[in-house]
């Protein structure tokens, strides 16, 4: 039987402790597009749809844990206050249509160095939950995603969900592309005032062949801050995106160039820091 | 409804001029149209292209045993399996139905297969295998032109075209020169190639394709068959958009060959990378101008170097560098004008028909000049371009006057008087800026700009090409005695609407409300092709003048029953009003279906448009038989420091003839602006060493809904001499100045210079502004 | 010319999957014996003689198969269609109520929305799915939710104009 349709989550780490070299299928919107296009040819599949334990989200005291199955049009629809800076990326994801069957999982799992939520995540010090029949166990983003599109996922585990602290203060992701809907991103940033540590939080995305985090413009900036008034001075806003364009590994592609991607981390550093201090 | 709903004595529901609905416009919108990929035979396989992978090579070797030993492939062809001409092509015969010896470009077709299921054929393509000797391409047309060895047998330069006119040692007080570059574009239609060829019993074939001209296709499928024009039976499946795509053979000998070899039908479907290497492209430009004016702002003297990259096959090069050249000088009033065009060969992918044809690279380079030399004069760009605007009686490069209407003015003027958008405001949500739902944007990082582009084009064929089309209307009495008529005509409808303008010619011309429509099929002869802005002229004049022979045929029958004798020239006599012929000063008539119980009337009328010559060696003569103008005021929003644009809002004027169907009209001027705009700000085929590397809607972008600007649009009412009912062809002028409109508007908020489209966002955001 | 064969006997690519049923439009469909990759456009297309769903790019980049899965609008190349055997799956041709057009597709017709027409199913589905939810949208919220419905005849000014005639038909009939 090449296709399984687990209705819980033990079903399906069972059928993918069977055959390690199954093809998870979450909202489809990637894994139709390899098998059509004859990138990938399944043997067998596990589809994730009717898992409840995956679905949905939580929010506790200190944290934010997103279920793998978690739609980008749920977070877009019912985090936007929640996880803000979440729910900016998931607009930003593709179309309506692929909104609502795109997954948060689906989005780690791909690990696509343009993935559209995953700065925001590896700003926020985001760990992947992965279970298999063998246990589970959990992995900052950082160490989740290896390469462009490639991950730490073992064959016979499942993301089944990941998690966020909570943190107080405003956050911004801007994602720039060269159409205003539906465009892969030429460079996507998320940078998050993080009031509760008192630290700036930023990632960037399209810029190397991981997400990548400014952590040295991090803390230039965080010390720059005026925590109280909330307020920076212009030229460390300046050296902050100075910083992060620095901290960027872009390369040139038929998207764009490495100078722009470069040039366009600085301006999207400034601006998001800019408008996070506004607020 | 908004079209009229009640029949008056003076005005036909839903004749001409009116907003008549379509009459396929109830299945579009149910799913229940049947587009060439909906097509379904019993027993059919599906047929697949393998192509090749680099741009030049040498083939050493093509082995095939393999994937026809696979279970489910039912047959594998290559070139040595095409039983008549080897190579096709629109106006030279150059580019083989599969590559056997070389290869030419990235994608060229090397063999095809017919399997049971299309994944059973895709893992047949990959089990041909074909040993390449992989060859350095030739990817700049300069170098093609210079280069020793040709890329073809036919040489490189597939056209040169000098152009002399008036003193070409004229010179002007002002002079502004420039060098521009146009990307790539692609036609992006929705619908990917796709058709049906099913085996017939006289050793013929029967084909359902997607197509923009039936009859070109059949003659060089046959050729290529080896069978009589006759056993190439075409038959239009439902053409989800063309805009040039479909004029060039893409899989029409495949599938006829594989359904041949099988003995049953194939359906062939290009995926949407395929669509990208099947068809033709617009030509990339390199354009250096120079333009000479006195100090008045009158122009004295346009000079040209004109490079267009057709790829690798002469597709309709011919005729491309032709328009470009042609129109050059834009619709002004140019004395002398110095002009060299080449259409040259590379190893990039062919390109050849796309909306506008040719004249849409001349219109960024002049239209950029234009900006250019009013800055110099200190004028204001709308004023100069007032200033040399045309005027019937006025005379082209070509030294052809314009006999016909001319109503540049009057374009510019509507085009300006529609009020600019509000004033950009901070409450102006965010993702109403550049960059959209991506939030990159704030107002106060924005800056706004207003540019103008003014377009001419020629309307149908050129250069002495026997442009025709061909009609049939039968009138008769259906099951109820009620009077119908039935349009039989060849014209490839591709979305443009010409079913609906078939019905409302006959409505108007018999007088009856029903009228139906035969398939268009190669049963009758050709309409030409569903391009260059010609079927509304050329189609639509064939079914009126088929009309006109079936109320000849009907006032003779009048006459005869009323035994009067026949008048000398023709009938002045009579009428057809509200289902009767009508004698004149009304003393009596006789109803239709009266003289119809005689037996249906059928007629079958060709139409021609008035000859054109070719052009001489100076590129003079009266090439071209219409005229028709556009203009164009873009205002845009610019991101200045991330190089993003938003296009907030398109005015324009539209010279149309006469509108025969007002709502069909506009869904022409902002579809056609959509592509303008398109090739101003995003699309482009990215070409690396000759490979396509952006084969995808994931990166070969066309606008959506958030990036097309608010339209207001005028156009402009003065019948054409000569034209069927008036009617100017109205499907590319949009697509023309909309894009120099764009750019100008780009270089106003930014004041760089971009001398290319599209415009991509680093081209803003990384370089240096200019000083002042 | 024919509607597909609901039984095809032709060989399929391995691995074949069991057999499934699904559920469209209210009834329940065979699909005996397909090739595990395919996708439910294709299933629609090319088995269940369907073709409403249109195939424009078969990367969840044009809209032009949307159709909605249990409620949800999807696009539907990027269903495995071996995975929505049970789920409620409607299409466009599910819309009209016989000879009785939607208001949406009454509208597209009346605004002149619809030329080459292969978008327009996709659209159809899509702004009935938008005024479902959100009954008076902004011209910025049409224009967003139907941003994953790529048209390249109309430029969408007489596709937005019929949404805002739909929109005040039924505002006015409230």
């Amino acid at each position: 039987m090449p296709i399984d349709r687990p209705t819980d989550l033990d079903a399906a780490l069972a059928s993918l402790s069977d055959v390690p070299s199954a093809h998870l299928l979450a909202g489809g919107t990637d894994a139709m597009v390899e098998i059509t296009f004859d990138q990938r040819r399944p043997e067998h599949i596990v589809a994730l749809r009717r898992i409840p334990e995956l679905r949905g989200y939580r929010v506790d005291d200190d944290e934010l844990t997103f279920g793998a199955m978690l739609t980008y049009t749920q977070v877009e629809r019912e985090l936007a206050s929640t996880a803000p800076g979440l729910a900016m990326a998931a607009r930003t994801v593709g179309s309506p249509q692929i909104r609502n069957t795109g997954t948060i999982g689906g989005n780690l799992g791909t690990a696509s160095p343009a993935g559209d939520t995953l700065p925001w995540l590896l700003a926020l010090d985001a760990r992947v939950e992965l279970r298999s029949v063998r246990g589970s166990r959990e992995l900052s983003l950082a160490d989740f995603v290896t390469g462009p599109k490639r991950t730490a996922r073992e064959p016979d585990e499942l993301i089944t969900a990941v998690r966020v602290p909570r943190v107080e203060g405003p956050q911004h992701v801007a994602k720039l592309g060269p159409r205003n809907a539906m465009v892969i991103s030429v460079a996507m940033a998320a940078v998050i005032v993080d009031t509760t540590n008192r630290r700036v939080r930023a990632a960037f995305g399209s810029v190397g062949p991981r997400p990548i985090r400014a952590s040295d413009a991090e803390q230039q900036v965080s010390d720059a801050i005026d925590w109280d008034a909330l307020t920076c001075p212009d030229d460390a806003i300046v050296h902050f995106a100075d910083a992060c364009a620095e901290a960027s590994q872009p390369i040139s592609d038929h998207r764009s160039t490495a100078d722009y991607r470069r040039h366009a981390v600085a301006v999207l550093a400034a601006r998001s820091l800019r408008r996070c201090l506004a607020a | 409804m908004s079209s009229a709903s009640t029949t008056t004595r003076d005005r036909v529901r839903d004749g001409l001029g009116q907003d008549a609905d379509r009459p396929d416009g109830t299945p579009k919108v149910t799913g229940g149209f049947a587009f060439s990929s909906d097509l379904h035979a019993r027993g059919m396989l599906w047929g697949r292209t393998l192509r090749s992978p680099h741009p030049s090579a040498r083939i050493v070797s093509i082995d095939t045993s393999a994937a026809e030993a696979m279970a489910g492939v039912t047959t594998v062809v290559t070139a040595a399996d095409v039983p008549g001409k080897a190579t096709y092509g629109l106006e030279h015969a150059d580019q083989p139905v599969f590559a056997s010896e070389v290869v030419r470009y990235q994608g060229e077709p090397i063999a095809a297969v017919a399997a049971e299921h299309p994944e059973l054929a895709v893992r047949a393509l990959e089990a041909i295998e074909v040993e390449y000797e992989v060859l350095d391409p030739v990817t700049d047309p300069e170098h093609a032109m210079a280069a020793a060895a040709p890329i073809h047998p036919d040489g490189n330069v597939v056209r040169h075209l000098p152009l002399r006119h008036g003193d070409v040692e004229a010179t002007g007080e002002v002079v502004v020169e420039g060098t521009y570059e146009v990307g790539m574009q692609d036609q992006a239609f929705m619908g990917p190639e796709s058709g049906l060829a099913i085996p017939a019993d006289d050793g013929g074939v029967e084909l359902y394709m997607s197509t923009q001209w039936l009859h070109v296709d059949r003659d060089q499928v046959a050729a290529c068959l080896a069978l009589p024009p006759d056993q190439v039976r075409m038959t239009l499946a439902g053409v989800g958009g063309a805009f040039g795509a479909r004029e060039d053979v893409s899989l029409q000998v495949h599938v006829c060959l594989l359904a041949l070899r099988t003995g049953r039908p194939v359906k062939m479907l290009y995926s949407r990378e395929e669509s990208f290497f099947g068809h033709v492209h617009r030509h990339p430009a390199r354009m250096w101008f120079r333009h000479h004016a006195d100090r008045d702002g009158q122009l004295v003297k346009v000079e040209a170097r004109l490079v267009l990259d057709g790829g690798a096959y002469a597709s309709t090069s011919s005729a491309v560098i032709a328009n470009a050249v042609c129109f050059a000088g834009g619709p002004y009033r140019v004395p002398n004008a110095q002009i060299h065009g080449y259409a040259v060969r590379t190893n990039n992918p062919p390109c050849g028909a796309m909306r506008g044809f040719g004249v849409v690279q001349a219109c960024y380079g002049h239209e950029s000049q234009m900006d250019k030399l009013a800055d110099a004069l200190g004028m204001d760009p709308v004023e100069l371009r007032l200033k040399n605007a045309l005027k019937p009686g006025d005379t082209l490069l070509t030294g052809q006057v314009i006999t016909g209407t001319a109503p540049v003015r009057e374009v510019i003027e509507a085009a300006v008087a529609h009020p600019l958008p509000p004033e950009p405001s901070d409450d102006d949500p965010a993702l109403a800026l550049p960059g959209g739902a991506g939030l990159t944007a704030e107002r106060g990082d924005v800056r706004r700009g207003v540019g103008f582009g003014v377009s001419i084009k020629n309307l149908m064929f050129s250069e002495g090409f026997d442009d025709y089309s061909t009609a049939g209307v039968l009138l008769e009495l259906d099951g109820h005695g009620q009077a119908i008529a039935t349009v039989h005509c060849a014209s490839a409808e591709v979305g443009q609407g010409f079913v609906t303008l078939a019905q409302q010619i006959t409505r108007e011309r018999l007088g009856v409300d029903q009228v139906m429509l035969r398939p268009a099929d190669t049963a009758i002869g050709s309409a030409g092709s569903s391009s260059a802005s010609r079927q509304t002229w050329m189609s639509g004049g064939a079914v009126e003048l088929a009309c006109d022979a079936v109320r000849e045929a009907l006032f003779e029958r009048a006459v005869a029953r009323r035994d009067l004798a026949l008048d000398d020239a023709d009938h002045p006599l009579f009428d057809l009003r509200d289902g009767h012929v009508v004698e004149a000063g009304g003393s009596a008539s006789i109803p239709l279906v009266d003289l119809l119980a005689e037996g249906p009337i059928e007629r079958i009328e060709v139409h021609r448009h008035a000859p054109t010559d070719p052009l001489d060696e100076d590129g003079q003569g009266n090439a071209h038989v219409s005229f028709a103008f556009a203009a164009h005021r873009a205002v845009v929003d610019v991101d200045p420091d991330l190089g993003l644009i938003r296009v907030v809002q398109i005015a324009t004027g539209q010279d149309v003839g006469r509108a025969l169907n007002p709502r069909a009209v506009v869904g022409q001027i902002e579809g056609g602006i959509a592509q303008g705009v398109g090739l101003a700000v995003m699309e482009e085929i990215v070409i690396e060493d000759g490979k396509v590397r952006n084969p995808s809607f994931t990166d070969y972008l066309i606008p959506t809904a958030l990036d097309m600007p608010e339209v207001l649009a005028t156009v402009i009412e003065q019948p054409e001499p000569g034209a069927p009912f008036g009617a100017k062809g109205v499907g590319e002028p949009p697509t023309i100045s909309s894009t120099p409109a764009v750019a100008a508007a780009v270089r106003a908020a930014t004041g760089l210079a971009l001398p290319r489209v599209p415009i991509h966002p680093e081209d803003i955001a990384l370089t240096p502004a200019r000083d002042g | 010319m024919s509607d597909p064969d609901p039984t095809p006997t032709e060989p399929t690519p391995a691995p074949d999957p069991e057999a499934y049923e699904l559920t469209i439009n209210g009834r329940t469909r065979a699909v005996p014996s397909a090739w595990l990759g395919e996708s439910l456009l294709y299933v629609l297309r090319e088995r269940l003689g369907l073709p409403g769903a249109k195939n424009a790019c078969e990367q969840g980049e044009c809209g032009s198969c949307s159709l909605y899965l249990d409620g949800l609008l999807v696009n539907s190349c990027c269903v495995l269609a071996a995975d929505a055997t049970d789920a409620r799956i409607d299409t466009v041709e599910g819309l009209a109520d016989g000879d009785q057009l939607t208001d949406v597709q009454q509208a597209f017709l009346d605004a002149g929305a619809v030329q080459c027409g292969f978008c327009i199913p996709g659209l159809i589905t899509t702004v009935h799915d938008l005024l479902d939810r959100t009954p008076t949208p902004s011209q910025l919220e049409v224009r967003e939710a139907i941003s994953g419905n790529l048209c390249r005849c109309t430029g969408y000014g007489r596709i937005l104009q019929a949404v805002e005639d739909v929109r005040a038909q039924r505002e006015a009939a409230r």
